[in-house]
């Protein structure tokens, strides 16, 4: 199954156990979504819950934040997560903030959910990873799947938490196949990362494509060179499974940590300062970081490529924070 | 589509010894806010509303138990014409254990669950898109109920106002939009701020209800607000009303509210004084002169005792500073974030209440 048959399967599911499910967003009805993840959900399930909406985040995001307030279950579809920008006042500052402001008498089980990810030319305005603008919020939950697996049991996870939770999406995997557990009970829990890989020599975290970057890497590291990589998908940025990879870096001492998005002030910056501390002792070199360039990505493919974390970039700074290679 | 009020079905009995205590209520309350403000047992932004106690607290008695009311900030009114008790709203100013929203909102957070009014948001035009959500989950529930979305003048230029009139009109959902317009947004009129600022009529863009009432007369406002409730509840037809209305003292407690306007305006408005309106409608009626003096009297002991109460109230503890931010159950998914986290984060969040 897909990465995209699975989501559409948490969605399929969670809509027939729960009626309180409703699926709201730009042409995720009539349209079977911008991505074909709601594909033929409007046909089974009706207008009701599956409501298309016009081009107004603010305007719908909102309206999932009120209706989640009453108890329904909105699960809100954003096109693309640079598309979240415009609706970011509800997120960051109502959804986020009504359990603590209003001290703890409402909740917003919200879910949104939306893809991201660069690599298709889509330019400076569609390529953007912002994981760490919401990730940084007290209030928010954000999960981020690279895996089908993981993409049908965060999003369960996500639908039936009572807070509000992102749920980060990428473009480069809903073609990605994968085994997924078809127990429509089976959920992945949230704050829990998963070891990707097994490995000694060194511990790249990553989340969402990152991840599959990651291990594609690692299998050449291991085939080239002998070198074992340890591979740790986050699953969730927040909350943040910090044990899992503390436990790790505690075993293969050297730690690279890589992000789609820019790393100034990103998840990589978070995690570094996090590792340095839970780690020191443990640590044999500083703490690496990859990320995209520092720049509004450009349309030439050239320049797309040079700009990404793309593998021979992850490739040279695995070897850089094993020393192998100059800094 | 834009008319103004009609003014029939008007009933003298509007005007009764209950609404004039309870807007007195509010006067009172306020301007005893302000003293506490000044003594610092109150501190943050405190937005005064008086000057608007008739349109408040029409509006709030146009609602049935179950109608939802989401408001902006200037919220003491509201709450309290909704029924939250002095000493709850008056804690909450203290930032107190046994405040409306637990010391955690302030001024501008007010909220009663049980009376279903969600929030003093203090953003504006925030509350906007909300109020479509909460009357979209009235009408996926099949209930017959309406949502009563207040906002001020200024919340008209924002694109959340479009957003949010544009999904009422198009999904055809229960919600009132009342703007209390009070002739400023901040500092700036309603005529430097609005291209159009017969703001009512600017819900003809989504063809929409629009209308217009004198905020100041409670019979009016009271008779308006009703007839759109209804016609929300049982034809599910939005409308935007505004309420032409007057605040008397300035944006917040820390503007003195004359840069942008003079005296002489504001003694103008005082003199058509909602609660004078009131007390005269009432002596009119035959209420006696030591009728209302006693209602008077009483309407200062409630406040008084609303201090004494706050006072005596304590500090929310420290060890619950996290409590309430994320849904019981949550504190087993942070429990892994512990390792390298911030200095004193341990305590401050994870020791006092994360996800508990």
């Amino acid at each position: 199954m897909t990465y995209r048959e699975a989501l559409r399967l948490a969605l399929r599911e969670e809509l027939a156990r729960d009626e309180r499910v409703f699926v709201m967003g730009e042409e995720v009805g009539v349209f079977d979504g911008a991505y074909k993840v709601t594909a033929g959900l409007l046909d089974e399930f009706g207008p009701d819950r599956v409501r298309d909406t016009p081009i107004s985040e603010e305007g719908f995001v909102g309206a999932g934040v009120g209706a989640a307030m009453l108890g329904e279950r909105p699960v809100v579809e954003i096109m693309t997560l640079n598309f979240l920008l415009v609706a970011m006042d509800q997120v960051v500052n109502h959804a986020a903030k009504i359990g603590a402001m209003f001290g703890g008498q409402v909740r917003c089980p919200l879910v949104i959910r939306t893809p991201n990810g660069a690599g298709n030319q889509l330019t400076a305005q569609h390529s953007q990873s912002f994981d760490q603008y919401f990730a940084h919020v007290p209030g928010l939950k954000v999960v981020a799947p690279a895996t089908p697996a993981d993409a049908k049991g965060l999003l369960k996870s996500a639908i039936r938490d009572d807070d509000p939770v992102l749920v980060l999406e990428n473009l480069r995997i809903y073609t990605e196949k994968g085994e997924v557990p078809l127990d429509p009970e089976h959920l992945t829990p949230i704050g829990r990362a998963r070891v990707a890989r097994q490995g000694r020599d060194l511990t790249i975290v990553a989340h969402s494509y990152a991840v599959v970057r990651a291990l594609a890497v690692a299998e050449k590291l291991a085939r080239e060179r002998g070198l074992e990589a340890e591979v740790i998908d986050l699953r969730s940025l927040r909350p943040l499974d910090m044990e899992t990879v503390a436990a790790s870096v505690a075993k293969t001492n050297r730690a690279l940590c890589v992000e789609e998005g820019w790393p100034t002030y990103g998840v990589t910056a978070e995690l570094a300062a996090r590792v340095q501390h839970a780690c020191f002792d443990d640590l044999d070199a500083p703490v690496e970081r990859l990320g995209m360039a520092e720049v509004p990505l450009p349309y030439a493919k050239s320049l797309e490529t040079a700009a990404l974390p793309n593998e021979a970039r992850l490739e040279r700074a695995a070897l850089a924070t094993l020393e192998l290679v100059p800094a | 589509m834009t008319t103004t009020s009609p003014r029939k079905r008007r009933t003298k009995d509007s005007v009764t010894t209950d609404r004039y205590a309870r807007m007195l209520l509010i006067r009172e309350l306020e301007t005893e806010a302000e003293r506490q403000y000044k003594l610092a047992r109150i501190g943050g932004y405190c937005h005064l509303s008086s000057g608007q106690e008739a349109i408040t607290i029409a509006a709030a008695d146009a609602l049935e138990p179950d109608d939802v009311l989401v408001t902006g900030y200037r919220s003491h009114g509201f709450a309290l014409a909704r029924g939250v008790s002095p000493e709850a709203v008056m804690a909450e100013l203290f930032g107190r254990r046994s405040g409306c929203a637990h010391g955690r909102g302030g001024s501008m957070h007010l909220l009663d669950v049980e009376r279903r009014y969600f929030g003093g948001w203090g953003i504006v035009a925030g509350q906007l898109p909300i109020a479509t959500g909460l009357a979209l989950s009235l009408v996926r529930r099949g209930s017959e109920q309406a949502v009563l979305c207040e906002l001020g003048d200024g919340a008209v230029n924002m694109g959340a106002w479009h957003e949010a009139l544009n999904l009422a009109g198009l999904w055809h959902l229960p919600v009132v939009f009342l703007i209390v317009n009070n002739e400023y947004g901040m500092g700036t009129s309603v005529q430097r701020a609005s291209a159009e600022p017969e703001l009512y009529r600017r819900a003809a863009a989504f063809r929409i209800h629009g209308e217009r009432v004198d905020g100041d007369d409670l019979e009016a406002s009271l008779e308006t607000c009703q007839r759109l409730l209804d016609l929300a509840r049982r034809e599910r037809r939005p409308a935007v009303l505004e309420a032409l209305t007057y605040r008397y003292r300035g944006h917040s407690v820390a503007d003195a509210g004359l840069a942008y306007r003079t005296r002489e305006e504001i003694a103008r408005h005082e003199a058509a004084d909602p609660l004078k309106r009131a007390r005269a409608a009432l002596l009119d009626q035959g209420v006696g002169e030591d009728e209302l003096e006693a209602i008077e009297r009483q309407a200062r002991e409630r406040v008084e005792a609303a201090v004494e109460y706050a006072l005596a109230d304590p500090e929310p503890e420290v060890s619950e500073l996290a409590v309430g931010m994320h849904a019981p159950g949550s504190a087993e998914q942070f429990e892994r974030m512990r390792p390298g986290s911030p200095f004193g984060e341990l305590e401050l969040t994870f020791g006092a209440g994360l996800g508990r």
